[in-house]
């Protein structure tokens, strides 16, 4: 070429400028076309919420309740009138926090805000009603602070407003309405057990409670109060009283340990699960998850924990267990309770999404399972470990079987033997003498169990020692949720502990060693005192 | 003139104009009754020149199923109000009729009807929505009323409108609800009651009614013309027919429903939302575009 040198940079750059235009012309537009959540969308919530927003999801098939359908636009948890759209920060909320007692979790940490933020707009683009409506927000009040009048307050409110009819007197969801409820697409729902205000979709505080006894909670049975606000049926107080209220029904802070302390009786063991004198005895908390494991696996247990307390003497050991049940299985209000989530959950795992189990959906193949009762099962290592190796956590093997106390609502205690999951035998033999007693009041089961400490067989049973941590597993079962063999709730290992009172030696020898330090060092200090005033010379 | 006052001049030319062409196109009557009893008669259509009448008989062949009893002994209160025993109300009229069906024009209107200003009124009287089957217009108000004392909610589920769910805890009205999209028909329910179902029909004009016990019903103050007419029933599902309506005239006509019918009905209403239904008619994919379909 016979360009100057100066101009063949700028000639190079020009021709390479014009190939690479297109190109960078068609990615900015590509860009431009996507909307800036649908990558984010696609990656982290398209596998339960689907493609396309429809809460078809691949994951779908394995929750109850089902993920959000964004086309329909029904969002439960938001600061607008029942029927109303939500607001952005609504959606961003349940974004950041999740929705706790269903699959849904927070993404604040997983998120950074931007992408949180987007995938506020793309969630939204999914449906047409985000075009033609606007959020009808409704003005909410700030807490009032909690005292004791307005929980009382509440109290009676929520017995005047009739909140018992689905969520029970005692607020375990247990009302007399609650085996009929379906959401607003059709599949089973229970009214919330307000004992338990870690499930609560939108939080367990005194405001997540008030709004949501303001907005309602659309998509399911639970109605807006906002019309009986305004036609002045309850004041706005009288609804924070209802949330102080049912504030106060929680268990307060339920620390999880390891250890569940099982205490020397003074004055002998409690006769039965009623009896006042366990109201002393400190309560443990065991929280139980689906059993996932195993086929059939089970996706949406109705029991989430159990409480554990336990005593002994020279003699015996008891354990009481309780724990929330909406009914006493086999309770025939549930039956089609059980059917309807047996339709939805049970039969093929990874079965039609869109299974809703409504009466049309029931046909004569699944037909309803037969009546199981409520049950409970705590088991053990046949012997005391002697290393950290404990048989395997889910009711043992064959090689190295459990030793399991079972008691069910339709029989008695007994004492078994796991060898696997699901794999339950009588023990051989006579047993060791376990005896058990059960109680139900109030969408609450309490089980208690007694056994003399030594095991009268020294091969497949455990006995009780003090002083040793001894492994101990459960598994819950609630009938009327169509849960048997094993589909249920499940624990990890925890550990026993029968503790041992503190002698006197404990406080004694502390005592003395002080007197006696004490006692020298006074001696020698004085000793070199007096050596100074009788004019001592250095040594 | 200046440029500055021909401006203006002309601002408020435009302005005063607009006034004018605005005002004038308000239509201010909302006009009489409105159905609240369900008794066959339709909502309140604004006086129209030469109108006339649709008359309308819904025979029903064949012998009524039994109507299942309602098990209400967990609220005696209502329980009381109901002489003979709860029942349900799925298929009701006097012999050889059919009543509580709901009877629109699907075709053949044109313009737009504006709503009147009287709500509906649905009332729940011994744990039952009263009227059971009731019409509405699209923008109408509707009030739910709890005459019975203790604690209900009215849960609406529509697919085209926004669902919404309400609690009544005592004798109470609440605010009025309005549907915005026409949708035929919309089911309401008590979560606390389980039995307790009723449908409201959304329609974009007044010309709808809903047959009585006796089977009769009436559409008053119709412009002439030759006119779709559907009928809905809850079991026996829809079917339609032509009417032609003379000026000053009146129209009969006779819907027919039997036993046999429940087989193959075609029920329309709030159903279990579908996430496979990608259809271009599918309720999820309507857009806001769209013209407010005459249904």
């Amino acid at each position: 070429m016979s360009l100057p040198a100066t101009r063949r940079p700028r000639l190079t750059a020009h021709v390479l400028g014009a190939l690479l235009f297109p190109a960078v012309l068609t990615s900015t537009a590509a860009a431009a076309q996507e909307p800036p959540g649908k990558v984010t969308y696609e990656k982290w919530c398209s596998g339960c919420h689907g493609v396309d927003g429809r809460g078809d999801g691949a994951g779908a098939a394995f929750m109850l309740p089902r993920p959000r359908n964004f086309v329909q636009a029904l969002y439960q948890i938001r600061t607008t009138r029942s029927g109303s759209l939500p607001t952005d920060d609504d959606i961003l909320r349940v974004i950041n926090e999740g929705m706790p007692g269903t699959a849904m979790p927070g993404w604040r940490n997983a998120l950074t805000q931007n992408e949180r933020q987007d995938l506020v707009a793309y969630v939204k683009s999914f449906s047409r009603f985000f075009e033609t409506d606007q959020p009808d927000v409704l003005d909410l009040s700030a807490a009032p602070g909690r005292t004791d009048e307005l929980v009382e307050s509440g109290r009676r409110k929520f017995q005047e407003l009739e909140c018992w009819k689905c969520h029970g007197m005692a607020g375990r969801g247990n009302g007399q309405s609650a085996p009929t409820q379906e959401d607003n697409n059709k599949f089973p729902i229970r009214p919330a057990d307000l004992t338990q205000p870690w499930l609560f979709n939108g939080g367990s505080k005194a405001e997540d409670i008030y709004r949501a006894l303001r907005t309602g909670l659309d998509g399911t049975p639970m109605p807006s109060l906002e019309d009986a606000l305004q036609g002045g049926i309850v004041t706005d107080d009288q609804l924070w009283g209802i949330a102080y209220y049912i504030e106060s029904l929680a268990p307060g802070k339920a620390v999880v340990r390891e250890v569940i302390e099982a205490r020397l009786a003074e004055n002998g063991l409690p006769a039965s699960p009623d009896d006042p004198a366990w109201n002393a005895i400190e309560r443990f908390w065991v929280p139980l998850v689906g059993q996932i494991i195993v086929s059939p696996r089970w996706f949406s247990p109705a029991i989430s924990g159990v409480w554990v307390q336990a005593m002994y003497d020279d003699d015996d050991i008891a354990v009481r267990l309780s724990w929330d049940d909406r009914s006493k299985s086999p309770d025939p209000a549930w039956a089609d309770w059980r059917s309807r989530v047996t339709a939805v959950m049970e039969p093929k795992e990874g079965g039609d999404v869109t299974a809703a189990a409504g009466p049309a959906a029931t046909d004569s193949s699944t037909a309803a399972p037969p009546a199981s009762p409520d049950a409970i099962a705590m088991w053990f290592p046949r012997s005391l470990p002697t290393s950290m190796e404990r048989p395997y956590f889910f009711m043992g093997n064959t090689k190295d079987p459990v030793y399991m106390w079972h008691w069910s609502s339709l029989g008695d205690g007994s004492e078994m033997l796991g060898r696997g999951p699901g794999m339950i035998d009588p023990v051989p033999g006579n047993g060791n003498g376990l005896a058990t007693q059960s109680s139900f009041q109030d969408g609450e089961w309490r089980v208690m169990f007694r056994r003399p400490r030594a095991a009268a067989d020294s091969v497949d049973a455990i006995s009780f020692t003090a002083g040793q941590p001894i492994p101990v597993a459960f598994f819950a079962w609630d009938g009327d949720n169509g849960e048997t063999g094993t589909r249920g709730s499940l624990s990890t290992w925890f550990f026993v502990y029968l503790t041992e009172p503190a002698s006197g030696a404990v406080f004694a020898t502390p005592l003395l060693a002080t007197l006696l330090t004490a006692g020298l060092g006074l001696l020698v200090v004085g000793r070199a005192q007096r050596r100074e005033r009788n004019g001592g010379t250095d040594d | 003139m200046s440029n500055t006052r021909v401006t203006r001049t002309f601002a408020a030319l435009f302005v005063t104009g607009a006034l004018l062409a605005c005002s004038g196109g308000d239509n201010t009557q909302g006009g009489g009754e409105t159905d609240t009893a369900g008794g066959g008669e339709s909502a309140a259509p604004m006086a129209v020149a030469n109108a006339g009448t649709i008359t309308g008989m819904v025979n029903f062949e064949g012998m009524k199923p039994a109507n299942e009893p309602i098990d209400m002994s967990e609220e005696p209160d209502c329980q009381a109000k109901h002489p003979n025993g709860p029942m349900t109300e799925t298929v009701v009229g006097d012999d050889g009729k059919l009543g509580n069906v709901f009877v629109r024009i699907t075709e053949g209107l044109s313009g737009d009807h504006p709503a009147p200003s009287e709500p509906v009124i649905v009332d729940q009287v011994g744990c039952d929505y009263v009227p059971h089957v009731v019409g509405v217009m699209v923008g109408q108000g509707i009030e739910f009323k709890n005459s019975d004392g203790l604690a209900h909610n009215v849960q609406a589920q529509p697919q085209d409108n926004r669902p919404f769910n309400i609690s009544q805890p005592t004798s109470m009205t609440s605010a009025a609800q309005r549907f915005s999209a026409p949708e035929v028909m919309i089911p309401i329910q008590c979560s606390i009651h389980g039995w307790m179902k009723g449908y409201i029909g959304a329609v974009a004009h007044p010309y709808f009614a809903t047959s009585a016990m006796d089977g009769s019903f009436t559409i008053s103050n119709v412009p002439p013309g030759t006119y779709t007419l559907e009928a809905w029933h809850e079991k026996y599902g829809t079917m339609t027919q032509q009417v032609t309506v003379d000026p000053n005239g009146t129209a009969t006509v006779t819907f027919g429903y039997s036993a046999s019918m429940a087989e193959n009905a075609v029920v329309p209403l709030g159903e279990p939302f579908d996430p496979h239904n990608h259809s271009a008619d599918g309720t999820a994919m309507r857009h806001a575009g769209d013209a407010p379909q005459m249904r």
